[in-house]
């Protein structure tokens, strides 16, 4: 990973509130960025299980996806979302969450980005999301 | 099967009051009645996405949108079930107005022994002019004896 890239990187994560108020990070390996968000009780939606907010996945992983375009279409402006479809596979345990974007398409204007989150286990996703992203800065929304 | 309102309320209200990441969030219950629950989270500078514009994060209504429709399914069914969220689609029509309270409605229309089909809105004042739409679908506790 590039000095470069690497700082770019933790600019576009401090210039955002909500991140820090997940308290999620990124590890970027080259091209390659896993999205962690570490457990903490704030982001409990069920206390009896526990398990994590559904909201607080679908959140990380959007995130995780606008992240990880911003880190592959640096001249654009920050992406915005359009529209994102959730999948909840298993109850997101009281453990760190990881999550990684495959981006699929990146358009002219449209990005489409599949993201799954998992947590001791790669192979057994807790969630999923596909979205669709507007890239450029001249679309009103 | 009818709920009585009051208990209902009472319920409903626990429901957010109980749930860490909604009092997180600042999230309070509106109204709920049977199948149809009301929510809000006012505007906050930590809950910000983009701090050029002062928009909230996209995650915050996801997340509200999620809970509300979570009420309404819980609301619809045979109360007293916990419900988990299946799948959810979102459409973010447009920003959210910085600075201005997001109210989020949901209303479940059709609820059978297992799964409860639930659509919302958000939007600041007027629910003719969404913030963002959604769509889910959501599991009654102890239908599914996998998960």
């Amino acid at each position: 990973m590039s000095q470069t890239e690497s700082r770019r990187l933790a600019a576009i994560l401090e210039s955002m509130p909500y991140i820090r108020f997940l308290g999620m990070s990124v590890d970027l390996a080259g091209d390659e960025m896993t999205a962690i968000l570490p457990f903490k009780p704030a982001l409990v939606g069920n206390i009896l299980l526990p398990a994590l907010h559904g909201g607080v996945l679908g959140a990380f992983m959007e995130m995780t996806a606008l992240i990880q375009l911003g880190v592959r279409e640096p001249a654009r402006r920050q992406p915005r979302t359009i529209d994102v479809t959730i999948e909840y596979l298993r109850p997101g345990r009281a453990l760190t969450t990881y999550a990684r974007a495959d981006v699929r398409k990146v358009g002219r204007r449209i990005a489409n980005v599949h993201v799954e989150a998992w947590q001791e286990t790669r192979a057994s996703p807790v969630a999923a999301l596909r979205g669709h992203f507007m890239l450029s800065a001249d679309e009103a929304s | 099967m009818t709920i009585d309102p009051a208990v209902l309320g009472a319920m409903s209200a626990r429901m957010v009051e109980d749930t860490p990441q909604a009092k997180a969030l600042g999230m309070r219950l509106v109204s709920s009645a049977p199948g149809d629950a009301v929510m809000a989270v006012a505007w906050r500078a930590d809950l910000v996405g983009d701090p050029a514009t002062g928009v909230l994060a996209g995650g915050v209504i996801t997340t509200l949108l999620d809970h509300v429709c979570g009420l309404a399914v819980g609301g619809a069914g045979a109360w007293g079930q916990p419900v988990a969220t299946l799948d959810l689609r979102i459409d973010y029509m447009r920003p959210a107005e910085p600075g201005r309270e997001i109210i989020a409605r949901a209303q479940c229309y059709k609820v059978t022994r297992s799964i409860g089909f639930v659509r919302a809105t958000a939007f600041e004042i007027d629910e003719a002019d969404p913030v963002a739409t959604a769509q889910g679908a959501f599991v009654l506790a102890g239908a599914n004896p996998a998960r």
